[in-house]
């Protein structure tokens, strides 16, 4: 999951006018207007990506200067720290990785799968990203690992596997979900068609 | 809380969609892009496209069938059929796949599941495992779409693939394939029982009571079925009205 092909796909469903590049290079992230930051697989191997390519410096000016959505690894690595691989974060937001506790159980006794896979519920706050999304739509997840803010005020949402756990977070020009929007049919849609309209105070 | 998933899955060949019995005896069921389109119409979870393509030849059909469906459909898509390498995953990926399932060629080369995984994330690494009940209890591994047998035993097998990095395990009971007659609930049991990972369940549903069966008394966190959408017996959607009228939490 993460696929940039499907991220790419998806927003230019949602932006057929807007100029849409999947890139690495550190110069275009610097000319955009709006960045997207999806990241896939594992965290460590996205941090180490990520400066191989040299695109640390641009990617944390994005993240406060310019309207910018982290997917999945993409919003785990704005954290401080990760639990996957005992590794820093880009500390972009304050708080920490850890992983869902193994022998989960749901309320009628069975055992719940690491990852958590498939369709949850998202319980959401009031942002100009959720603008005509229903509380408690369905978006797709896939993840072994979320995120623990330490601040509230960062949690934009919350699912809940059998706790509930911050699957949406926002600050300024920021926002970063958990979820997979560019997977989650016209839920997913709405929320990046959101975030192109977007204009952050 | 955590929906149980409903995937449709489209056997392709020829760039058509296709349904045997027990692996043979193919029947036509329309154009799979028409019939994704109306799968995700109807509320469908995922898809899973299996390329059952025999010849070589005819191996980029299944990519163009992908892009044009990734263009139209957001949901997760995974294909499988023929993936013998690294490159393979990665051209799925770059076609518009979320995910790739692996079958003949873990058990040939299980190090390309270690490998794909590596490379990609377990997220999108599916083990697919073709099994057949060889003694109470006991169920066998086949391979090459159920032709060749390969002494080993399912559960085990299971286990291995999700240590070397399998996200999740698409497990198909050869008995029940085609049959109608419901999943093999024993082999679902002991093999969602036997892991972390998820499993989905396949081979054998023939109407919607195997669906909340397969979730309820196999412990399926996913079912895949094939004929009983395909040739219009039901709908994705009655389908999932059905099991959550049965207390199974579904995304309706």
């Amino acid at each position: 999951m993460g696929n940039l092909r499907s991220v790419h796909q998806a927003l230019r469903t949602v932006a057929p006018d807007a100029s849409i590049t999947v890139t690495g290079d550190p110069q275009q992230v610097a000319q955009a207007t709006r960045v997207v930051f999806p990241g896939q697989g594992a965290m460590p191997d996205c941090m180490r990506e990520l400066d191989a390519r040299g695109l640390r410096s641009a990617v944390l000016e994005a993240a406060h200067n310019k309207p910018f959505l982290g997917i999945c690894i993409g919003l785990q690595m704005l954290f401080e720290h990760s639990a996957e691989g005992d590794i820093p974060g880009l500390g972009v937001l304050p708080g920490k990785v850890v992983r869902f506790a193994s022998n989960l159980r749901d309320a009628q006794g069975h055992k719940l799968k690491v990852p958590h896979m498939g369709w949850n519920e998202v319980h959401h706050a009031v942002h100009p990203l959720w603008q005509d999304i229903p509380q408690d739509a369905r978006f797709y997840f896939v993840h072994s690992y979320y995120v623990q803010p330490q601040d509230e005020q960062l949690v934009q949402a919350t699912s809940c596997y059998p706790l509930p756990f911050v699957c949406a977070v926002a600050r300024d020009n920021l926002f970063a979900v958990q979820f997979h929007p560019e997977k989650s049919q016209s839920a997913g849609l709405a929320l990046l068609r959101n975030f192109v309209n977007w204009k952050p105070d | 809380m955590l929906a149980k998933r409903i995937i449709p899955c489209l056997d392709v060949t020829a760039g058509r969609v296709v349904k045997g019995v027990s692996f043979v005896e193919l029947r036509d069921a329309g154009d799979p892009v028409e019939i994704a389109r109306r799968y995700d119409e109807q509320g469908a979870d995922e898809l899973t496209f299996l390329d059952i393509t025999a010849s070589s030849d005819d191996r980029g059909i299944i990519f163009r069938i992908i892009e044009q469906v990734a263009e139209q459909v957001f949901i997760p898509l995974t294909v499988g059929g023929g993936v013998r390498q690294v490159e393979d995953v990665r051209n799925l990926l770059n076609a518009g796949a979320d995910k790739v399932s692996i079958n003949t060629s873990a058990v040939l080369n299980p190090q390309l599941v270690a490998d794909a995984a590596g490379r990609y994330g377990s997220q999108c690494i599916v083990v697919a495992i073709d099994a057949k009940q060889a003694g109470p209890g006991r169920w066998e591994v086949f391979t090459h779409g159920g032709r060749r047998a390969t002494g080993m035993d399912a559960v085990e097998w299971a286990q291995k693939m999700q240590t070397l990095g399998a996200g999740e395990i698409l497990l198909t009971s050869m008995d029940r394939d085609g049959q109608k007659t419901g999943f093999d609930l024993a082999l679902t049991r002991a093999v969602t029982d036997a892991l972390e990972i998820p499993v989905i369940a396949s081979g054998g549903v023939g109407n919607l009571q195997h669906l909340v069966d397969g979730v309820k008394l196999g412990g399926a966190d996913a079912v895949l079925a094939a004929s009983i959408f395909h040739y219009g017996e039901y709908t994705v959607r009655q389908a999932k009205q059905y099991m959550a009228q049965q207390g199974i939490e579904v995304r309706l």
